[in-house]
């Protein structure tokens, strides 16, 4: 995999960060190159709230995204204030309840129901960061399905595998459309 | 074995820490280093080590040499704020020869500046912020991994050379979580001690590398620690004569062991035609833009001080000697430049890249400097 | 010849003293050194500990392993050391600017926490070593070189402040009343516990001297003559107490000691 950076942006309590760190971390166990930043501050509570990691097969000097190949959004906020200075060929997802931004047309977007499958399929509306590392894979080919698991496994809180493992699949299951 | 993982650099910090015999910690919490005194909190216990949060940063630092002086490795973390508070016990440490080491994750100031950003704007005061001419090191990590490795190796100097080590990381390195190769097999050293029985011993007196032998606390030795200008034994002293004997001792203690001390990296430097200096987060601006620089056919390469001070510095002068156009980068305003200016500008043309609103540098914005040299 | 106390704890060679002639410090010194021989304390395992400041200069002439650190500090050294080596006996050695002005803020906490240090304030109510400024227990209204018309700050209670901060043993002793001085200092070295021992000091040369008090042998009668037992003073008014010095042992409790509690969460967390 060459240098991609990925930026995945939300409000404070999506667990964006998370989601983050387990990507970097699966990166890494399937022997690949990672480097993980995030927003810190009153900045990661509320309002809008990023996290990023690039993942590479070489190592990775600049540790900064600038101009990521791959962005995720949850919320309107953060679709106005963090897409942007998109790669030519980078990809976005957008969740289905939020509006698609200007600044994203002209690149490949997928407007995805991660926060409505997380709180109708899975059942736990905290669980979308998960669902939402599971359809990031997919779309990136970072690792197996089972070694994203098994990173996923180790960040949770224990006692909560059943349902974030639910969320993973449903993640990794998402119609990704045409 | 060596294990790959990801880590964050605070943490790195930590199990180095661990890693090199550390027992004690105490600390205050401030941003960005709060991570560290959280991970010792949770740690040290587990191996029967000893985590304390002090009123204050200055509480903290005195507590971390207290500790020492009764064998037990010890170490602070802080930012710039709190740097500041502890350069008092910092320039103790440094007169009584008590190791320890003192993380100062740099933040962007001056004072309270920005807390969640990143500088390198410390960097002089790691040198000179406590009064006085005194003896220091200063280790800065470029990489999560080198500052695992880079906390084992500041204990270890605090205890070969009895003095307090600045562990100088930044902000990037200290948030940045990436991929780190730990391996378990690493040299610790732990300071000397006598061999002499138990009863007075002249703790002060130098071997022959200029260290002292201090016996810890409880030993039965009964030898006097001041911060006050003292004799072989301890005692204070306002004897002049003396007083030149041990503030000699003390600055050769570190100039006579330099070799010994010194440590710097460099990256593609063998045919370079321009050198860009950088050390710990902008070293990651300046190895990208070595890269990009060498992708556009410009022989470009990299010098990077480990030890800040003391600073490798006649393998810097050979290197200006041969590579006459020099770019230093830093995330403040110049100060380790005017270091590269008193041992290079007889001999290469030194050109700078600065940055003080808490944003990193970019590789390009170097690489657009280096073309135009 | 020195007595037998002096040759057997301390430093002979470091002698004489450096204290002005009459400054009550070289004898609250060596009633220390009687009270760890009374409370049965190892030399090995004592660690004596001071600041900055007239007082704190003891150290020097302690035949134990010592520590002069830096001004206010004592205390954080102390705790880093009893933390680090709880089987330590650690002794602080301190005065009146020392731990209640710049240290102010260490003392209140090495009380809150209840860490099993001693404590012993040579209190002489003025910063000696710098010339005579007035310190936290420079009565309001008297005199010192910063001070010139009088003293307009409060003053400090300091074994009230230390109590009201969570000490468990604190008490009042004066220079001249050296006997009870000793077994309150062994009580409060014998006490589990954060233990704050106040000496009323006097200090001829700079305080005495700028408050008209009159020669040694004066102040010392006053001393004497002005000393009111813990037990007496409760049925006294406050007009009554106005000028006096309160004296015995203030509150001696029983709380979980810091290092003790330290122990235990090494238990929870697996490290034994």
């Amino acid at each position: 995999m060459e240098r991609m950076e990925i930026r995945l942006a939300g409000t404070g309590g999506q667990g964006v960060i998370l989601a983050s760190i387990i990507l970097a971390e699966a990166a890494v166990n399937a022997g690949r190159y990672a480097c993980q930043t995030q927003s810190y501050g009153p900045e990661a509570r509320g309002g809008a709230c990023k996290a990023e990691a690039i993942i590479s097969d070489s190592k990775i000097s600049y540790p900064e995204v600038s101009d990521p190949g791959f962005v995720l959004v949850l919320t309107q906020k953060a679709a106005e204030k963090y897409v942007r200075n998109l790669k030519d060929d980078a990809i976005v997802i957008v969740d289905s309840r939020v509006e698609i931004p200007a600044e994203a047309e002209n690149h490949k977007v997928y407007h995805l129901p991660i926060l409505d499958t997380a709180e109708y399929k899975v059942g736990k509306a905290v669980t979308a960061n998960i669902v939402a590392v599971g359809v990031i894979n997919r779309i990136l080919g970072i690792c197996s399905f089972e070694e994203l698991a098994e990173t996923v496994r180790n960040r949770i809180p224990k006692g909560t595998e059943e349902f974030n493992l639910k969320a993973l699949k449903a993640g990794n299951e998402m119609d990704l459309g045409g | 074995m060596s294990k790959r993982i990801l880590m964050q650099g605070n943490e790195a910090c930590v199990r180095g820490a661990l890693k090199a015999g550390m027992r004690f910690f105490a600390g205050y919490p401030i941003t960005p280093s709060t991570e560290i005194a959280e991970g010792c909190a949770v740690e040290l216990p587990k191996v029967g080590g000893k985590f304390v949060q002090m009123e204050d940063e200055i509480a903290s630092m005195a507590a971390v040499i207290g500790a020492s002086v009764t064998g037990v490795k010890a170490m602070t973390a802080t930012s710039g704020p709190g740097f500041s508070l502890k350069q008092e016990n910092i320039g103790y440490a440094s007169m009584a020869e008590i190791p320890c080491v003192i993380v100062d994750v740099q933040r962007s100031g001056p004072s309270t500046g920005l807390p969640t950003s990143s500088s390198q704007g410390d960097v002089m005061q790691s040198r000179w912020g406590t009064h006085g001419d005194h003896p220091i090191i200063v280790l800065s990590p470029s990489s999560v991994s080198e500052t695992y490795y880079l906390a084992i190796r500041a204990f270890n100097l605090a205890e070969k050379y009895m003095t307090p080590v600045i562990f100088l990381m930044d902000e990037m390195i200290g948030h940045l979580r990436e991929t780190v190769e730990i391996d378990d097999n690493v040299e610790i050293i732990c300071r000397k001690q006598p061999d002499a029985p138990e009863g007075k011993f002249e703790a002060y007196k130098g071997e022959e590398n200029l260290v002292p032998v201090l016996p810890v606390f409880g030993s039965g030795h009964y030898y006097n620690i001041t911060g006050l200008t003292h004799n072989t034994w301890g005692f204070p002293t306002n004897n002049r004569a003396v007083a030149n004997e041990l503030n000699s001792r003390l600055l050769n203690k570190i100039e006579n062991n330099r070799r010994d001390i010194e440590a710097w990296d460099e990256y593609l430097t063998d045919d370079a035609e321009i050198l860009i200096i950088a050390y710990g987060g902008s070293a990651r601006v300046g190895e990208d833009a070595v890269d990009m620089l060498r992708r556009k056919g410009i022989k470009a390469g990299m010098y990077r001080p480990i030890t800040i001070w003391p600073m490798a510095e006649d393998r810097l002068r050979e290197l200006s000697q041969r590579i006459k156009k020099i770019l230093v980068i830093e995330h403040n305003n110049g100060q380790y430049l005017h270091e590269v200016e008193r041992v290079a500008a007889d001999d290469a043309e030194i050109e700078f890249i600065g940055r003080i609103n808490g944003a990193f540098i970019l590789p390009e914005e170097v690489t657009e400097k280096a073309e135009a040299m | 010849m020195p007595a037998k106390l002096i040759e057997r704890e301390m430093r002979t060679e470091n002698l004489p003293h450096i204290w002005c002639p009459g400054c009550s410090h070289g004898s609250t010194m060596r009633a220390l050194c009687q009270a760890i021989e009374n409370a049965g304390l190892e030399r090995k395992n004592t660690i004596i500990v001071s600041g900055i400041g007239c007082s704190s200069r003891a150290v020097g002439y302690l035949n134990f392993d010592t520590i002069h650190t830096t001004h206010g500090r004592a205390l954080a050294f102390a705790t880093g050391i009893k933390l680090a080596k709880p089987q330590l006996n650690v002794i602080v050695l301190t005065g009146d600017g020392d731990i209640s002005a710049i240290g102010g803020n260490h003392l209140i906490h090495a009380c809150r926490r209840n860490i099993g240090i001693t404590c012993i304030v040579l209190n002489n109510n003025i910063y000696g070593m710098t010339g005579g400024q007035y310190s936290p227990t420079t009565p309001s209204g008297d005199y010192a070189t910063t001070a010139p018309y009088g003293n307009i700050d409060r003053d400090f209670d300091i074994p009230l402040l230390a109590k009201s901060a969570g000490a468990t043993f604190t008490a009042r002793v004066t220079a001249y009343g050296i006997n009870e001085a000793i077994k309150v200092m062994e009580r409060a070295i014998r006490h589990k516990g954060f233990s704050v021992v106040d000496v009323a000091s006097i200090c001829p040369s700079y305080y005495g001297r700028k408050n008209k008090k009159g020669d040694v042998v004066k102040m010392l009668q006053w001393q004497r003559d002005n000393s009111v037992p813990v037990k007496a003073a409760e049925k006294m008014s406050k007009e009554e107490l106005q000028g006096k010095i309160i004296t015995g042992i203030f509150n001696d409790e029983q709380y979980p000691e810091y290092t003790d509690e330290y122990e235990k969460i090494i238990e929870r967390a697996g490290g034994r």
